[in-house]
């Protein structure tokens, strides 16, 4: 534990310089003519996408292994990575119908994507209320949950692009011409140091706080 | 039980390769927006303006992201001040008063 | 074969209970009548149905009743403290987990038998036109939101708040199972039906079916552990 304390503060500190670079890079980049200005917010709402994503199979394959292992460890990096999957769906959610206003004049157009954001957010906000709610043993009921909601992944997806193909879609992420994809993939990397970050402070976090709970009850007895 | 773990696997892999047979419909791709185009001339003639829009979506991903390490970081200090306490009380107790 | 002994244990003595009193099944399918009409009351403009009104009326009361249905079962058991009794059994894990299954499935079946041909009458419904398509929709349908339900029904017996929480974790997670239930409906009731159209979402839903009953043996074991 003592090692690892040292990588968190560098994590951070590599995310807070590339955040900050990260206007600079964005504002360098063309304007893509259909959109304008409010094109602008992909190069965010994009990256958090792929962090939501790659949070809901982190806890998935926490919840198997402490379904198979019970190890606090493995649970507390499930809790860790779904809380994070509803901070950057949140992120999502909200930066998606703003570009969406703009774009197409409604904040919400039931767009696949943003859909299928809404349907898995809606899972790892339940996974949350399971576990803040159902009191005893609801780790174990949860790590469920964890499970079947990483394994719901392409389900929701192709369902949902099934059900928007009738209708035509307005959303497309296009093909990126070269001056875009520097900020682009920058704004990814950053996005995915500061997840890294964040999850390993909030699995530290949860570990200590099982720590006090175990002290607290063998003090009790 | 590993025969009907068997039987299952078989019943996974079956409906996956019956599945993946039956297309979906073809999703249309507007030709529009088929690549981005940087803006040369520009023809603005939008009512709604983006510059607010686009600040609003920033700042509220900065809030979100700066919100949740500074409660993070509340939380842990708080828990690692009661661990601190706790192991104070452990230490004392056994020594006597 | 002892396991299937087993699962046809566990699923007669729901039956065997059900057919005394006929509790659930009065009840459930009275809920899913009152909720046709409900949402009838919605989606009827001037007398005349939005479009696929009937085939989303239909999945929506699958839904809330199975709901019913699988917060009712468990609290029989949770009452009785039977399931405890049960796991501590040596019967197999899957195998009580598919005799709740069985039972639940079949009266989600006998709910629908009645609720079905009621909408379709309601709303002028095809029923007729792929029979075969149509039941096979149903089926796999119930069949995948049974099963997850039933796993969560049972993990939640002992948890606080069980009765809000099942709905709050079974909705969000049978979205896709609830889209193709509607959609492959709704394209055989269409004005112009695309059959093959319901054919791929029963597809999907077979595929569904599949992965998330084996998940839902896989865990039950575990999970129920306590």
């Amino acid at each position: 534990m003592q090692g690892r304390s040292s990588l968190v503060p560098i994590l951070l500190g590599v995310a807070a310089v590339m955040f900050a670079a990260s206007p600079f890079l964005i504002d360098a980049a063309p304007y893509e003519s259909t959109m304008g200005l409010i094109q602008r917010i992909f190069y965010y709402h994009v990256p958090s996408a792929m962090v939501m994503f790659t949070s809901a199979f982190v806890c998935g394959i926490a919840s198997v292994t402490y379904l198979v292992k019970r190890t606090p460890g493995s649970d507390a990096t499930a809790l860790a990575a779904a809380e994070l999957v509803v901070v950057f769906g949140l992120i999502v959610l909200v930066t998606g119908p703003i570009w969406a206003r703009k774009a197409w004049g409604v904040w919400w157009v039931w767009d696949a994507k943003l859909t299928s954001a809404f349907v898995l957010w809606l899972i790892f906000v339940s996974y949350l209320l399971l576990r803040r709610f159902a009191g005893a043993g609801s780790e174990l009921l949860a790590a469920a949950v964890g499970v079947f909601g990483m394994a719901n992944v392409p389900f929701v997806y192709w369902s949902v692009n099934v059900w928007r193909s009738i209708h035509p879609t307005t959303t497309v992420i296009p093909s990126l011409i070269p001056e875009m994809r520097v900020p682009f993939y920058w704004c990814v990397i950053a996005f995915q140091v500061l997840y890294l970050a964040l999850l390993l402070v909030r699995v530290r976090l949860e570990r200590s706080r099982l720590t006090l709970e175990a002290i607290y009850a063998e003090i009790e007895d | 039980m590993k025969v009907f773990k068997l039987v299952f696997m078989l019943a996974v892999a079956l409906s996956a390769s019956l599945f993946a047979q039956s297309q979906p419909p073809a999703t249309p791709t507007p030709a529009a927006l088929e690549g981005f185009v940087p803006m040369s001339a520009a023809a603005p003639r939008e009512e709604l303006p983006a510059t607010p829009l686009v600040f609003y979506a920033y700042a509220f991903v900065w809030l979100a992201l700066i919100g949740y390490v500074f409660l993070t970081w509340r939380r842990t200090a708080r828990v690692e001040q009661d661990l601190a306490a706790v192991q104070r009380r452990l230490q004392d107790g056994p020594r006597g008063r | 074969m002892k396991f299937l002994s087993t699962v046809w244990t566990i699923a007669r003595k729901d039956l065997v209970i059900e057919a005394r009193s006929r509790e659930l099944a009065y009840t459930t399918l009275f809920f899913a009548v009152s909720v046709v009409l409900v949402f009838s009351f919605s989606f009827v403009v001037e007398g005349v149905a939005l479009t696929d009104a009937a085939a989303g009326i239909i999945w929506v009361a699958i839904a809330f009743s199975g709901t019913l249905a699988l917060g009712r079962t468990f609290e029989r058991e949770r009452q009785a403290d039977t399931l405890k009794a049960l796991l501590l059994s040596p019967a197999e894990r899957p195998a009580v987990y598919l005799g709740k299954l069985a039972g639940v499935l079949l009266l989600m079946i006998v709910v629908e038998a009645f609720m079905v041909p009621l909408v379709g009458l309601l709303f002028q419904a095809p029923l007729g036109r792929a029979p075969w398509r149509l039941m096979a929709l149903l089926l796999t349908g119930t069949l995948g939101f049974a099963a997850v339900g039933t796993l969560f029904a049972a993990m939640l017996i002992r948890a606080h708040s069980r009765d809000v929480l099942l709905p709050v974790l079974l909705y969000p997670i049978t979205v896709p199972l609830v889209i193709a239930g509607v959609r492959g409906t709704a394209s055989i009731f269409a004005a112009e039906p695309n059959l093959a159209g319901a054919q791929a979402w029963l597809s999907m839903l077979v595929f569904f079916d599949a992965v998330f009953l084996t998940l839902a043996l896989w865990v039950f074991g575990p999970v129920m552990s306590e």
